[in-house]
């Protein structure tokens, strides 16, 4: 309750300076529009639909991304930390292909794909899937050896082993590897919007380019907004809860 | 048949080791953990193996359980060989091994799960039962990184019993925790020992102990690891680590201890 005042007194504080910023009138209001136009900017596209329809279309391309990232990325992972030979492979290929920028598959994507939803997914899953591969090989190779003993001992074996013993033992890890990936995904799909028109669905990034191309500052603002907010719930609904849990269990929280 | 052997009444051997030898090899050099080391368990006795580390008790240990295997000869549970690890042989470790993502009730459970002739319910039960049996279940519920280390090691020895074994093989399990604890446990042990009628194989350095634990008291001596010499303790029980019929026993194994390793001695303790 309180932590919650707090955070609504910071909001509240950040849109008072940013209105007494454009009062002083130190840049053109074209510039920098004050909070009650970029409020009615949100008012108004949420009235005429564009707003919620371009959030849709973005959640969707990048929860379908995303869950694809994390439906290959974990059992790669796996396989990669178990196998000398995928090690070897895909182990050093998902290395390489994590330092590029996602940004850069764009262009690669487009000539596949063309202008369609594919190109999106694909930029996605290139953006968040490494990552979440590295993550999970990296939360297997700490996972302390006498887990696996112990649990031998008691009759596991092979699948029963990795999937009741190593895979909740380095969940810590894949955890944050997916919270890492999220932030990957949600990024080079940005960078893909506002860089490609894709003709099957308007999102967020176009949004935001259109709001660049009308020299509207307001939009611009506005739809950066429910950028951040979408970014902060996905943080506080899809990966809070795990936290909590993982921090309970493991004796790491700090209070 | 002699009249001799009509009237014995052996008990059965549990596991008997047959020249076992064992080396590591590691990059710089090869170690001679075991060497013919050769060891007849019977079924309900409690054997401490004692010695330096590095004398292979341990190794030996491992061997036994099944999750390592010797370079030579081979060891036998109730008459047949051991090729891993199973159910019939627990392990309990230095460390409690406990897995943090369950909840004591749930790691307990983690062997009975695997026995599938078994309801869940009756898991449950079974599992309430052996944490009864080590004097927590009032701790259910609670997560592992909430117990003290005393209290891991009764979880961990819950663990170990619950799936039934008829052996239970003990890595110094007590060799973490501080004293006042340690001697509850030995009371402890000795109670369950005696209610449940397990073979026990101990292993340890502290050879008070395990005077104060063993039927038998297995000596080792490093370099390479070789058994030097057995103990029999008749001592009445449950018995009092610091009694002082328990403390010549001990101080007999240590004179013998200290003959056949002269350089090592600062590494055991009384």
């Amino acid at each position: 309750m309180k932590r919650g005042l707090v955070v609504c007194g910071f909001a509240v504080l950040m849109i008072a300076s940013w209105e007494i910023v454009c009062r002083l009138k130190i840049w053109s209001p074209v510039l920098l529009p004050n909070p009650l136009a970029v409020g009615e900017y949100l008012a108004q596209a949420i009235r005429d639909g564009t707003l919620w329809q371009a959030t849709l279309v973005t959640t969707k391309r990048l929860l379908i991304g995303y869950f694809l990232s994390i439906l290959f990325g974990v059992p790669l992972g796996l396989l990669t930390a178990r196998f000398k030979f995928a090690e070897d492979t895909l182990g050093v290929l998902a290395l390489g292909l994590q330092t590029l920028p996602s940004v850069c598959w764009i262009p690669l994507a487009l000539l596949w794909y063309g202008q369609t939803e594919g190109a999106m997914l694909f930029v996605v899953i290139m953006g968040s899937l490494w990552s979440i591969l590295i993550a999970t090989d990296n939360g297997v190779r700490t996972v302390p050896p006498i887990y696996a003993r112990a649990a031998s001992t008691m009759g596991s074996k092979n699948f029963h082993t990795w999937i009741k013993v190593i895979l909740p033992a380095s969940l810590p890890f894949i955890v944050s590897g997916m919270k890492q990936g999220w932030g990957f995904a949600w990024r080079s799909l940005m960078a893909a919007e506002i860089y490609v028109t894709i003709l099957t669905g308007f999102g967020l990034g176009h949004l935001l380019h259109y709001g660049r191309e009308l020299n509207a500052m307001d939009q611009v603002i506005g739809v950066m907004l429910v950028i951040i907010t979408i970014g902060l719930l996905a943080d506080k609904i899809l990966f809070s809860p795990w936290e909590k849990f993982l921090h309970r269990r493991w004796g790491t929280a700090r209070n | 048949m002699t009249i001799e052997q009509e009237l014995a009444n052996v008990t059965p051997e549990k596991l008997t080791v047959e020249h076992v030898s064992k080396w590591f090899r590691t990059r710089r050099a090869t170690v001679h953990a075991l060497d013919d080391v050769s060891l007849t368990v019977r079924e309900g006795e409690f054997v401490c193996l004692v010695g330096p580390s590095g004398c292979g008790k341990s190794t030996l240990l491992n061997i036994i359980a099944g999750l390592e295997s010797p370079d030579a000869g081979r060891v036998l549970a109730d008459g047949k060989p051991v090729t891993g690890p199973g159910r019939e042989r627990m392990v309990m470790f230095q460390e409690s091994a406990l897995f943090p993502w369950l909840d004591v009730l749930d790691n307990v459970m983690f062997g009975l799960k695997l026995k599938p002739q078994l309801k869940n319910q009756e898991r449950r039960e079974v599992a309430e039962f052996y944490l009864k049996l080590v004097g927590l279940e009032k701790f259910a519920t609670a997560n592992i990184h909430e117990l003290s280390g005393g209290m891991k090691q009764r979880v961990a020895l819950a663990r170990a019993l619950a799936p039934n074994p008829r052996v239970l093989l003990m890595d110094e399990p007590f060799a973490a925790l501080d004293a006042m604890t340690r001697e509850q446990l030995y009371g402890d042990i000795q109670q369950i020992w005696a209610k449940r009628r397990k073979t026990i194989i101990f292993v340890t350095h502290n050879v008070r102990e395990a005077a104060c634990l063993g039927d038998r008291v297995v000596l080792f001596s490093p370099n390479p690891g070789r058994i030097q010499e057995q103990f029999t303790v008749d001592l009445p029980r449950p018995r009092d680590i610091n009694s002082v019929e328990l403390a010549k026993h001990s101080t007999e194994i240590m004179r013998a201890l200290k003959r056949h390793l002269r350089p090592e001695i600062s590494e055991v303790a009384e």
